[in-house]
């Protein structure tokens, strides 16, 4: 009995792996196909596509751009969302807790209304699309996490820390510089790694906001477009390896700080 | 470097609680003060406005001879050693320590020297690539002296510095500070609950209670004469006697107590002089009760029956049963008291305190 039930559990474990992660094995499968179609049977492995995606030079800008927009925003992000929370945790404001909830309240909004709401405002500024306008948008949706994860670290114990700063003579911006931001470096860098992930893979926004220059997801989806191709397998490839690089980066720096600060 | 501290009048008002209740202090330079009160006695509150955290609601505070009120943290000639060492968990102890003098502008190699100098001063000097975290309460405590010892501050704050160590480490910190204090020179005042602690290493005490300074002087004038009831309960056991004032001459008081009337030199009444009338009370420590000599003047409170008795190591302390009054005397560790025996309750005269209010 015991033993049924084990077994039972682990074979619905290994369906929910399956399920998860089936759909990612398959595209990196077929990305090695040797043939036209990312579909059965598996004629043979090829590096071919792999070669034509890194030679193409709309996809690979595209993805230079996708770089630049995750990293600048998510900077971006992280620094705002700094500051807020350090407002939010070190000054009494008034209707503190109503505040902070409409900062973080962006976070249930669906991008979609985010990225047309953004479109009308930017229609009306008469500001172009861009990269710059895709990087506005993507700070708009990893604001709100950024936010929510540095605040969520920000306890009283450093207050007596920076008052000793203070002490001994450092402005607020010396105490923030020097001492509260390094102090949450974990979080901080947290905060910075899953927003880029975010924006790395972000569509909707990416696709509202842009016009000549577009980030890899966009790039794609035209792709996608003209018919399915092992091309596009070995691109999804590309972008799912980046990810778990993003990831794993993150939990190597955020990990080793966090079991050593005391 | 070091300054004297004027406090005049300071008062401090928590919405409707008075946490500084009109406070008045004059520190000389160089003094080791210790604040000395119970929990919510305002002792932190105090420190900080001396440090500037927070800001008297009236009242001034002036320090080597300039208004301080109204004036920053940074901008004082003060730096505070907080309970919890508040020490830079990023930064290496070099780091920590010259951290005053980097916002200070102070260039790097003549800012590591000093760093350096200050944690040899404290014994640390090889641990100085270290972080906060690989050190022990006490050597972090030794951290948190020298980084606020490092921009030569002309008065140090301390907050209950000792309070998260143990007693035997917390004995050899006192007397590690005390040498420090005067090695260095500074203004120290330094704030805790611990009588001991208090009389270890204070040159001054200030006895606080409920916001108000009850009693301040050497550790020896606040034990031996103490000028408040409450200054004699917290500093140390003692015996609190209702009696009243019968006759006064020039040199002698005659008072009547529930153990018989005693005639006391008017330098017992450490209060105000002895008026005909009144409801005073004999403050006795327990180890007074030891049998006097014969050659000073000694004065009598009838005999005491031992109710029961505990060996404390330094004496033996008993309870004692005294007519209606219940007393505790601390008897010499070579006694052997016994429990029903009776004891002369002979003291010297001028070991007795007469203080001016009722019990
Ligand atoms: N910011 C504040 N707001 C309201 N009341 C306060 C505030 N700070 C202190 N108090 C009150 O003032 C009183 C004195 O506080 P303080 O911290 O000075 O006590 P303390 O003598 O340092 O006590 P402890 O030994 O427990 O540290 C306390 O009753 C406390 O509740
Ligand atoms: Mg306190």
């Amino acid at each position: 009995m015991r033993h049924l039930s084990t077994w039972l559990a682990a074979l619905y474990a290994g369906l929910i792996y399956l399920f998860i992660f089936l759909p990612v094995v398959v595209l990196v499968l077929f990305s090695f196909q040797d043939g036209s179609l990312p579909v059965p049977p598996l004629n043979g492995l090829t590096l071919r596509w792999y070669e034509a995606i890194f030679s193409d030079g709309k996809l690979m800008a595209a993805l230079g751009n996708s770089l630049l927009v995750a990293l600048i925003s998510s900077a971006v992000a992280c620094v705002l969302g700094f500051l807020a929370a350090y407002a939010f945790a070190r000054y009494t404001l008034p209707a503190s807790g109503l505040l902070r909830g409409l900062i973080v309240a962006p976070m249930t909004v669906s991008t979609l209304i985010i990225g047309l709401g953004l479109l009308s405002i930017l229609n009306i500024t008469g500001l172009r699309l861009s990269l710059v306008t895709v990087g506005i948008g993507h700070v708009v949706i990893n604001l709100p996490l950024c936010f929510a994860i540095i605040y969520a670290s920000m306890g009283g114990h450093q207050v007596n820390i920076e008052r000793a700063a203070r002490d001994l003579g450092a402005r607020d911006w010396q105490v923030m510089l020097l001492v509260t931001a390094p102090m949450l470096l974990p979080s901080i860098l947290a905060a910075f790694f899953l927003s880029v992930t975010f924006s790395w893979d972000e569509f909707i926004v990416a696709f509202l906001l842009s016009r000549f220059d577009v980030t890899l997801p966009v790039e794609i989806w035209s792709m996608l477009r003209s018919g399915l191709d092992p091309k596009t397998n070995a691109i999804g490839s590309v972008v799912f390896l980046i990810s778990i690089a993003f990831l794993v980066v993150m939990e190597f720096t955020v990990f080793r700080k966090t079991g050593k600060s005391s | 470097m070091t300054a004297d501290v004027s406090i005049r009048n300071a008062t401090k008002v928590f919405g409707s609680f008075r946490a500084l209740d009109d406070v008045s202090l004059d520190i000389a330079a160089g003094e080791f003060i210790v604040l000395l009160g119970p929990s919510g006695c305002g002792k932190t509150t105090l420190l900080s406005i001396l440090g500037g955290f927070i800001e008297p609601t009236s009242g001034t505070i002036s320090i080597g001879g300039e208004d301080m009120t109204h004036v920053s943290p940074a901008r004082r000639p003060t730096t505070t050693m907080f309970q919890d060492y508040a020490l830079f968990p990023h930064m290496c102890l070099r780091d920590n320590v010259g951290f005053g003098l980097r916002m200070r502008g102070m260039g790097k190699a003549e800012r590591f020297e000093k760093a350096f100098s200050y944690l040899d001063l404290v014994g640390l000097r090889a641990s100085s690539a270290k972080k906060p975290h690989e050190l022990s309460g006490g050597q972090r405590q030794r951290v948190a002296l020298a980084r606020a010892l490092a921009v030569d501050p002309h008065v140090l704050l301390l907050d209950e510095p000792l309070g998260a160590l143990d007693l035997k480490l917390r004995r050899q910190m006192q007397d590690e500070l005390k040498a420090i204090q005067k090695r260095v020179g500074t203004t120290f005042v330094h704030v805790t609950h611990d009588q001991e602690e208090a009389m270890a290493i204070a040159d001054r005490i200030v006895v606080m209670n409920k916001g108000r300074i009850e009693d301040v002087g050497t550790p020896a004038s606040i034990y031996m004469r103490p000028r408040s009831l409450f200054s004699a309960g917290f500093m140390g056991e003692a015996n609190f006697l209702p009696a009243k004032v019968r006759g006064a001459s020039g040199s002698e008081a005659e008072v009547e107590t529930a153990l018989g009337r005693v005639a006391l030199p008017a330098s017992a009444f450490v209060s105000g002089s002895p008026a005909v009338g009144k409801d005073v009370t004999l403050c006795i420590r327990p180890e007074h009760f030891r049998n006097a000599n014969a050659d000073v003047p000694t004065v009598s409170l009838g005999r005491g029956r031992i109710t029961g008795s505990a060996f404390f190591g330094t004496h033996h302390r008993c309870h004692l049963a005294a007519g209606d009054a219940v007393l505790t005397a601390h008897l010499p560790q070579t006694d052997t008291p016994q429990t029903g025996a009776e004891l002369d309750l002979r003291l010297k005269a001028d070991s007795i305190v007469v203080l001016q209010e009722g019990v």
